[in-house]
């Protein structure tokens, strides 16, 4: 596998109109702009390292790296698409890893039906924090930054209550040695293919279903949404319950890969999630933004990380370029909106 | 100068009261639209009209009074409610998402949905809709160079006109316009007068919310005037005066009849 699959067409919203002058398409939330960015990147480390950078396990050591924060951030792109910010997931994500851990312990053994209660144990914690969210948000009218900064120390707490602090290793050997670190026909990698499947769904509900709609239509203008009767309390709910969900699924998977819970390593993971959907080209300010986009955003630190590495550099410029890559984009992104309502 | 209606109302308002905290904007105000008719709703600053024209929209409920349409009671709880009678709202903020192209706007709330299985999976018909949505621009005679690009890149007389022909085209019966010129330029002003006087060629009722007076007398079939909460003159094009007008604004002139 290449470090980047060919990116499917429904990922893409709308297809580029053809008639807007070409600057104006750069500058209104087409994700070309970032896939050229993330394949110069590839390219330049490409020259610098050949032979190190592009084989096929490499590849695979950066989508493997990036495949847990890529379910994390489809589930934000849809928050930050609806203006809004889930500052929650990582520790969503830690705690159900906790309680798949604990219920995969309970139920005891190595069978797939153990896994699945694991499964649908974390999937299910995820949602309970994501309509938790959800809820307060949207009915509660509280701030979203309010609503999941308070959530992101719940469920951490819990889950540290829950564990007693301890990482707990106790996980099935066969959740590890499949969705872990297992590979189709050898050579795929399913944690990737997983995070690409659910990367691909996202893209194809946000861009062609109605849910997608009206996750663009709250974040572009929520009253104006509301006076064309859509029921936006209820969209906003939904929405933070697919993000918890996806950090419950992300949990799982953090567990079969690491074969721990990882109590102590996702204190970062929101705003890594945040970063990559804002380099990738959604507004903050709501109503752009796509999965395709979020995608490029999750693998330019990835290829970073991972090129610095080999071409010998201290691996903390990764944090640098990814810092100043950040700000560029919102630059970019504020820039797009003032052309725009200049009008 | 008093006008008595002829023909029955089509949407009749009786001493609608609305507050907000202490705030009283609407006290006991009536108002009436008859079929096919343009009438304005006019009236100073803080006189009432966007807050009569949202009740009866569904924005904001009612706090007292009665609502009739077509002769009949009818509770207008929110935009639906209005909506399933056939009422259409252009309200002065235009209430379009600028990011979303135009016919998303159009289709907002009332997505076409692909036939089958797809459909009921909630994948949109953007073709159909994109193909109405074309229409309807071409039935208004409302020019949009790129269908594709969002609103917030099209200029305010096009906002105007996408604004506008959302409403006509789920209108069955009345739309509501609040200012819908206050923003524009002379030839865009134009076009949107025109543009209210197709809405009535396609046998539809206007109620038209303005500062302006030429334009009102232009327009307006009939004219009503709000003052601080309450219907305090109805007129009939022809027979008016902007003096009459403005004196019935003000508090100058006081009308008996009317109401």
């Amino acid at each position: 596998m290449t470090t980047q699959t060919p990116p499917p067409e429904a990922l893409e919203p709308e297809p580029a109109a053809g008639r807007a002058p070409g600057w104006q398409r750069f500058v209104t939330g087409s994700s070309a702009p970032i896939g050229l960015i993330l394949v110069g990147l590839i390219l330049v480390f490409s020259l610098l390292e050949y032979e190190n950078f592009v084989s096929v396990s490499n590849g695979r050591n950066i989508t493997t790296d990036a495949a847990v924060l890529l379910v994390l951030a489809v589930g934000s792109t849809f928050v930050i698409v609806t203006a809004g910010i889930d500052l929650s997931v990582g520790s969503v994500l830690v705690f159900s890893g906790v309680v798949a851990a604990k219920a995969m312990e309970a139920v005891g053994g190595e069978s797939v039906g153990t896994l699945l209660v694991g499964f649908a144990a974390a999937l299910a914690s995820g949602l309970a924090w994501g309509t938790l969210n959800g809820f307060l948000i949207a009915k509660a009218k509280i701030p979203a930054l309010i609503v999941t900064l308070g959530t992101l120390g719940m469920a951490l707490g819990a889950a540290l209550l829950i564990t007693g602090g301890v990482d707990q290793r106790d996980v099935p050997f066969k959740l590890v040695e499949t969705v872990g670190s297992g590979r189709l026909f050898g050579e795929l990698p399913y944690l990737v293919l997983i995070a690409f499947a659910v990367a691909l769904a996202g893209g194809v509900v946000l861009a062609a279903t109605r849910f997608g709609r009206y996750t663009y239509a709250i974040g572009s203008n929520e009253e104006g949404a509301r006076r064309a009767g859509v029921a936006v309390d209820r969209h906003l709910i939904k929405v933070y319950a697919l993000a918890g969900t996806l950090a419950g699924l992300a949990g799982f998977l953090s567990l079969a890969r690491f074969a721990t819970t990882t109590l102590g390593g996702h204190s970062t993971d929101n705003l890594q999630a945040i970063a990559a959907i804002v380099i990738g080209g959604t507004s903050l300010f709501g109503g752009i933004g796509t999965m395709l986009g979020t995608v490029f955003g999750v693998f330019i630190p990835a290829v970073l990380q991972n090129g610095f590495v080999i071409v010998g550099l201290q691996p903390f410029w990764q944090q640098v370029a990814v810092g100043a890559v950040l700000i560029v984009a919102v630059y970019l992104d504020q820039l797009r909106r003032r052309s725009s309502y200049q009008r | 100068m008093v006008s008595e209606p002829t023909g029955a109302p089509l949407l009749e308002a009786r001493g609608i009261v609305k507050s907000f905290g202490k705030v009283r904007a609407l006290r006991g105000a009536d108002f009436e639209v008859r079929p096919q008719e343009v009438v304005a709703l006019v009236g100073d600053n803080g006189a009432g009209k966007s807050t009569l024209v949202k009740t009866l929209a569904g924005v904001h409920p009612t706090d007292g009074g009665e609502i009739l349409f077509e002769g009949s009671p009818v509770t207008i709880r929110s935009p639906l409610d209005a909506r399933a009678l056939g009422i259409e709202t252009v309200y002065q903020d235009l209430a379009l998402a600028a990011e979303l192209d135009p016919a998303s706007n159009l289709f907002l709330g009332r997505e076409i949905m692909r036939s089958g299985p797809l459909g009921r999976l909630g994948f949109l018909d953007k073709r159909a809709m994109r193909r109405q949505s074309d229409e309807a621009f071409e039935r208004l005679s409302v020019a949009i160079q790129d269908v594709d690009l969002p609103v917030a890149t099209m200029s305010g007389g096009q906002r105007q006109g996408i604004a506008v022909s959302r409403a006509v085209m789920w209108a069955s019966k009345v739309v509501f316009m609040d200012e819908p010129t206050a923003a524009l330029g002379v030839v865009q002003t134009r076009n949107v007068l025109d543009l209210i006087a197709r809405v009535k060629d396609h046998g539809l009722s206007v109620v038209l919310i303005s500062h302006n007076m030429p334009e009102v007398l232009e327009v307006a079939d009939r004219i009503e005037v709000l003052r601080l909460g309450e219907r305090v003159a109805q007129f009939r094009r022809g027979d008016v005066t902007m003096e009459d007008i403005v004196g019935a604004m003000t508090g100058a002139l006081q009308q008996g009849g009317g109401a």
